[in-house]
């Protein structure tokens, strides 16, 4: 089965939802990071899928690509440096102790 | 791809020729490993895990770009994700770890409902994408001018970041193709299709990830306790 634009947007969709899914469901700091990757690859795929399927998008959807993986770095170094300073004053990783601006 | 009844599908085959059956192939096996690695990401309890379920994920999604013809950014996410934004996420996990192994794990109510919500999220996410979809009729073979294989040069995407090339060729935003007459550009879609330069999201991006690596080592520079001298 020869894949065209849709098998592609289905597999950006399945790394969406896992992230998503990763997101809300993970306790540990960590996975809730790992889940804002898997979405953001996700939307890669999609990008790079539009730029290869549609021929306006050629340079647009590789350029947004690049755009993504550079702020998936930044988002990555700067709530790394979150997690760990939230480890130094808690000694733990678990989301669920977070709760000192509960209202 | 080769079944698109449209134009400029022999220029393809022209140059992949044979290449097809194994790109199908290798379509279906990359998406399998990355789809698969990636809901693994979310089932697993360990963290070590997770981190390595994610790392085939990356890898998966990198190949995939491969096989759009996007080798840049294929690289580039090689490079930047496997190499780089993994390897920090890997270290966040030993400097955080209490044990060799981690689970915090998540009660199976919570799992009821996570499946529930995936389920409906991705079931959306389907329909849309086979219903009212105009861009679900674009054909792959529009590509002509960029070179075997239609993959995209990094000189032609560093030249277009610059606004040297304008390398996206004039068409509908829906994808279908031109009327024949106005395929050469009319004056219209070349006044709308201006030379297009993204130096200046460049330029934002790397100030940005420079504030960001500056606040990161703030953020994360070793720290006296707290109260011990005012």
């Amino acid at each position: 089965m020869t894949p065209d634009l849709n098998h592609y947007l289905l597999l950006g969709a399945v790394l969406f939802v896992s992230g998503a899914l990763c997101m809300a469901n993970k306790r540990n700091a960590i996975g809730v990071l790992m889940g804002v990757e898997l979405v953001l690859n996700g939307a890669s795929i999609n990008f790079i899928a539009f730029a290869r399927f549609n021929p306006i998008f050629a340079i647009e959807g590789q350029i947004f690509a690049l755009f993504v993986i550079v702020l998936a770095a930044a988002e990555a170094a700067i709530a790394l440096a979150i997690v760990l300073n939230f480890y130094n004053n808690h000694m733990t990783v678990d989301v669920d102790t977070a709760e000192e601006l509960k209202g | 791809m080769g079944e698109a009844p449209h134009g400029g599908a022999e220029v393809i085959n022209k140059n992949s020729g044979e290449m097809k059956i194994d790109q199908v192939f290798l379509f279906w096996i990359i998406a399998a490993m990355t789809g698969l690695s990636s809901i693994m990401v979310v089932v697993t309890q360990n963290i070590v895990r997770a981190a390595t379920w994610l790392l085939f994920a990356l890898g998966g999604t990198s190949g995939i770009f491969f096989l759009l013809g996007a080798d840049f950014v294929g690289a580039t996410q090689l490079l930047v994700y496997v190499g780089g934004t993994l390897v920090l996420v890997v270290f966040g996990v030993m400097l955080t770890a209490q044990g060799p192994f981690i689970s915090m794990k998540t009660g199976a109510a919570e799992w009821g409902v996570a499946m529930i919500v995936g389920i409906l999220l991705y079931g959306v996410l389907a329909i849309s994408f086979f219903t009212g979809n105009p861009l679900t009729v674009v054909q792959p073979n529009q590509i002509t001018e960029t070179g075997p294989n239609t993959s995209l040069s990094s000189v032609t995407l560093g030249e277009s970041l610059l606004g040297i090339e304008q390398a996206s060729p004039p068409g509908n935003w829906t994808g279908a193709k031109l009327p024949a007459n106005e395929s050469s550009g009319s004056e219209e879609i070349k006044k709308v299709r201006k030379q297009v330069s993204y130096l200046l999201p460049f330029e934002i991006v790397s100030v940005h990830l420079l504030v960001v690596l500056i606040g990161a080592a703030y953020l994360a520079r070793a720290k006296r306790r707290r109260g011990a001298i005012a």
